[in-house]
């Protein structure tokens, strides 16, 4: 297997976690009420963790750079997360609606990986399993009930998902060069099986909740991030996210 | 009825006319929930705090970042405070004389002598 294949679907996975880890972030001491505030806190740290491991992988097993460099010195282009976890966070509603559909794509898209022929990918996959499960039964509580708390909840919710919804998408771009190869290699299905995996899982979700899913084949799909193109959101969040790290770049914390 | 306050457990009662029926919808307050701990299985469930939630659900989803991110947890329990029965505080002197009546206790019991001795014969 051709380290580059494993190592581009590796940093895409550990850019998505790390810059929504600190969007979510964002809301610490903002949230609408403690308990909320703790625990949209706490899955955010989740989310840095992942990247943390993710980075720690390519930097042990795929002859990468140290986690922190890495994450807080390249350039906007090189990031390869998707424009989805960089856009603001907008109202509460748009907060949770991106939650509710980002972390059920990370549980598919870990799911699988729990078979990868690439075992760092394997036990990371097992290792998280739990927290994912939490995550996602948070998303989905939330989901239903503001969607079924009277009519103006119910239509931000669903302003929300219309406003997610092409964004989402845009997590399943496929790999430009590597696509095949992986899929090949068994080391992920890939980006088309994952996105139908996810979609049978929000669905009976969104249903219930009584939120109406647009048709999913006539949205267009935001791609771009994958490929290191970004919106105008990405780059004041590096800068803010990196400000401390790149006081001293050689300090040990 | 309208609710100005940002803190979803205070209701601002718009007071109308005197005698008008103030209805309160489903959901527009928020009940507290108290939470129990458990630290290993086939332990007790040991009560630590509570939360505040519009629902069971949430508040079982509350209370585990709330109460077991740190310490060590296998299951919560979660009760509706309102659920919960208890005596009046001025109602204490009911237990006032417990600790005299110490035939009650189970040191009455001579247990410990059977099984020591029980104990020297399997030996």
């Amino acid at each position: 297997m051709n380290p580059e294949a494993i190592k581009d679907l590796v940093i895409k996975m550990a850019d998505d976690e790390l810059i929504l880890g600190h969007r979510n972030s964002e809301w610490t001491g903002l949230g609408p009420v403690m308990e909320e505030d703790i625990a949209f806190s706490s899955m955010a740290q989740d989310k840095i963790g992942h990247a943390w491991a993710l980075y720690q992988v390519l930097h042990e097993q795929l002859n990468g750079t140290d986690p922190d460099r890495f994450a807080f010195l390249r350039k906007e282009n090189e990031y390869r997360c998707s424009q989805f976890v960089e856009m603001p966070n907008g109202s509460y509603d748009f907060s949770l609606m991106r939650h509710f559909l980002f972390d059920h794509a990370e549980t598919v898209r870990y799911e699988s990986l729990a078979a990868s022929a690439f075992e760092p990918l394997k036990t990371l996959a097992l290792k998280i399993r739990g927290e994912l499960k939490y995550h996602t039964l948070h998303a989905n509580a939330w989901v239903l009930q503001l969607s079924q708390a009277g009519e103006e909840s119910h239509a931000r919710m669903q302003q929300a998902l219309n406003e997610a919804i092409g964004l989402a998408l845009g997590i399943f771009e496929p790999s430009e060069h590597w696509e095949d190869e992986l899929i090949s290699g068994q080391i992920y299905p890939g980006e088309v099986a994952l996105r139908q995996r996810w979609e049978e899982r929000i669905l009976p979700v969104l249903t219930q909740a009584g939120l109406s899913l647009p048709d999913l084949g006539r949205v267009e799909p935001i791609y771009g991030g994958r490929k290191g193109y970004h919106t105008v959101h990405l780059l004041p969040l590096l800068n803010e996210m990196s400000e401390v790290y790149k006081l001293d770049t050689e300090a040990s914390w | 009825m309208s609710n100005d306050s940002l803190d979803p457990r205070v209701n601002r009662l718009k007071l109308g006319n005197a005698g008008e029926a103030v209805r309160v919808e489903e959901g527009e307050n928020w009940n507290s929930y108290e939470v129990f701990h458990q630290e290993k299985r086939g332990a007790h469930h040991e009560h630590v705090g509570c939360v505040h939630a519009p629902n069971r659900e949430l508040a079982l989803i509350f209370a585990k970042e709330q109460f077991a991110r740190r310490k060590k947890c296998v299951n919560l329990w979660v009760v509706r405070s309102a659920d919960i029965l208890a005596f009046d505080v001025e109602d204490e002197d009911m237990f006032a004389n417990n600790a005299e009546k110490n035939y009650r206790d189970a040191s009455g019991f001579k247990v410990m002598e059977k099984i020591n001795k029980y104990k020297q014969s399997k030996k």
